[in-house]
């Protein structure tokens, strides 16, 4: 298909991609890109936060263009039961800063702007290209890609697999194993349309003001998982996501399970009147440390999702995926200047560079987190019950005095988990989290 | 097209929801003829493949009067659930659509 032979060929053009891509091409790399949908982004679903270190590492003037819909000033996290949520809050001016840390994006249009800064660095960039497999030489070490225009191959020094959490190439050439149904989490989301001062006033906003709410408790009936509301500039993401094999078991629905989050009594004022113009659904590798495939090898790296860089703790991936494909092309791009090949043991420069950056050290911290959350699911059911239950008895003003309150708080818990589950609990998770 | 079935939500009390409603609202270039995702031939679906009735969040598997699991995958979003859930029992092939064919999210 392809005559030249490029120094990187790149899979996928979601943030890890496109980093990695921009990373190569800004430096006078040969590079090609390949990805499978229409436009860049339109196989690609996110909540969506962007954070503005990850990217300002790659494009440090990115606020100049970049489609950003509202700067992040106040991050809500609720505990739910059927009826109430026990919040905290936190909500400062000091977000509201010359360089805002985080803000909230339209994926779409993001990758779209993004992949559009990738060709003007140079990169080439073919879409609607399915990479189909890849090509190896007689000892094994991958030299380029097939793909679906017409069977056309495609030859580079390396391989950049940045080609999300199906990661269906390097699954089937043996790079790393299929996803298994309990560490990875199906979301559905929908993108309600409100008049942007309608937003304003329902979430307390000035400007481009923005509002993250994260939420768990009974509002996933069991499972381990967790529900988002973001605010954009004139769209609502709203979403709950669950581990796939804790859906399996529950008989529930993604969408039934989203549609009652939306109703209830703590959410849906938030979206009345609106009017939703998309459904999405995407899974998210949340394995973390433990789930890790091999990263590199002789002629290929994995970045993003593909590579299961996500911290589900602080659902945090964009970034892991942006600092991974950035440092996955700094990598190629300082193989190529001492005029080295992209051989295994060459690009473990990129692992080596990688531990020194917040994407190991997180990933490693939390890594005993999935199992302890998947052992746990208590966690998701009875505490945000209990938690309710205590505030309910605390702040209803009837007659009954305070000590009496305190008491009746203290033994709802001991029954609700008994003595040695509190400890047990904390004790476990103290340690998960260390 | 879609499966008509109103699936319901699962759980007692639990809303009634039509999921053709919601895909409704997507951008779909359909590769007629050409699906990219096959259920394999079988006379008693394992667990795995008959919890994708409830499991897939476009609505694409249902049962039909044999007890077998059918897909219609034209308002599949390509999330990857139904091959990860079957990848021990390899009841389902899953592959990309074709290079620009499939969903195509206007916001994602």
């Amino acid at each position: 298909m392809i005559r030249d032979k490029f120094d990187a060929i790149v899979v996928g053009a979601g943030p890890s991609g496109n980093a990695a891509a921009y990373t190569m091409a800004k430096e006078g790399l040969k590079v090609l890109q390949l990805e499978r949908g229409e436009y860049p982004g339109s196989k690609n679903v996110q909540g969506a936060i962007l954070y503005a270190d990850a990217l300002e590492k790659i494009i440090p003037d990115f606020r100049e263009d970049a489609p950003l819909e509202r700067h992040v000033i106040e991050q809500r996290l609720w505990t739910m039961d059927d009826t109430s949520y026990v919040g905290m809050h936190y909500r400062s001016d000091d977000f509201n800063e010359e360089k805002p840390n985080r803000y909230t994006i339209i994926r779409a249009q993001f990758d779209r702007w993004f992949s559009g800064k990738v060709r003007e660095a140079g990169a080439v960039l073919l879409c609607e290209t399915t990479v189909t497999e890849l090509l190896r030489d007689p000892q094994g070490r991958v030299i380029g890609v097939r793909t679906d225009r017409d069977g056309g191959t495609a030859f580079a020094d390396v391989v950049i697999l940045g080609e999300g959490v199906n990661g269906l190439v390097g699954q089937r050439s043996g790079l790393r194993p299929e996803l298994k149904p309990d560490t990875v989490a199906l979301a559905v989301k929908e993108m309600h349309f409100l008049p942007r001062e309608v937003i304003e006033s329902r979430f307390n906003l000035a400007g481009n003001e923005g509002v993250v709410i994260e939420a768990m408790g009974t509002i996933t009936d069991g499972m381990t998982g967790t529900g988002f509301i973001y605010t954009n500039q004139e769209s609502i993401s709203i979403g709950i996501g669950c581990i796939v094999s804790d859906f399996a078991e529950s008989g529930r629905t993604p969408y039934g399970l989203l549609e009652a989050f939306k109703r209830h009594p703590s959410v849906r004022p938030l979206l009345e009147g609106s009017e939703c113009k998309e459904y999405a659904a995407h899974l998210i590798p949340e394995g973390g440390y433990n789930a890790m495939p091999e990263l590199f090898g002789d002629g290929w790296i994995v970045v993003g999702d593909a590579g299961q860089f996500v911290n589900a703790v602080h659902r945090e991936g964009s970034n892991l995926a942006m600092t991974t494909g950035r440092v996955a092309g700094e990598t190629v791009v300082w193989l190529k200047r001492r005029r080295e090949m992209a051989t295994k043991a060459n690009l473990a420069e990129y692992q080596r560079r990688l531990e020194e950056t917040f994407v190991m050290k997180d990933l490693r911290k939390y890594r005993r987190i999935p199992d302890f959350l998947h052992r746990n699911k208590h966690i998701f059911g009875v505490y945000p019950k209990l938690l309710s239950a205590a505030a309910q008895t605390w702040f209803r003003v009837d007659g009954v005095d305070k000590r009496a309150k305190e008491k009746q708080i203290f033994q709802s818990f001991r029954s609700g988990r008994t003595l040695p589950g509190l400890i047990g609990d904390a004790l476990k998770l103290a340690r998960s989290w260390r | 097209m879609m499966n008509t079935t109103e699936v319901g939500a699962g759980a007692p009390g639990a809303p009634i929801v039509k999921v053709e409603e919601r895909l409704f609202q997507n951008r779909y270039l359909v590769d007629a003829g050409r699906p990219h995702i096959r259920i394999k031939p079988h006379t008693e679906p394992s667990k795995a493949l008959m919890a994708l009735t409830h499991l897939c969040p476009a609505g694409c598997y249902s049962q039909n009067d044999k007890g077998q699991v059918e897909a219609v995958v034209d308002g599949c979003v390509e999330c990857g659930t139904c091959r990860v859930l079957t990848a021990k029992t390899g009841e389902v092939e899953w592959n990309y659509p074709r290079g620009g064919f499939g969903v195509l999210f206007k916001f994602g």
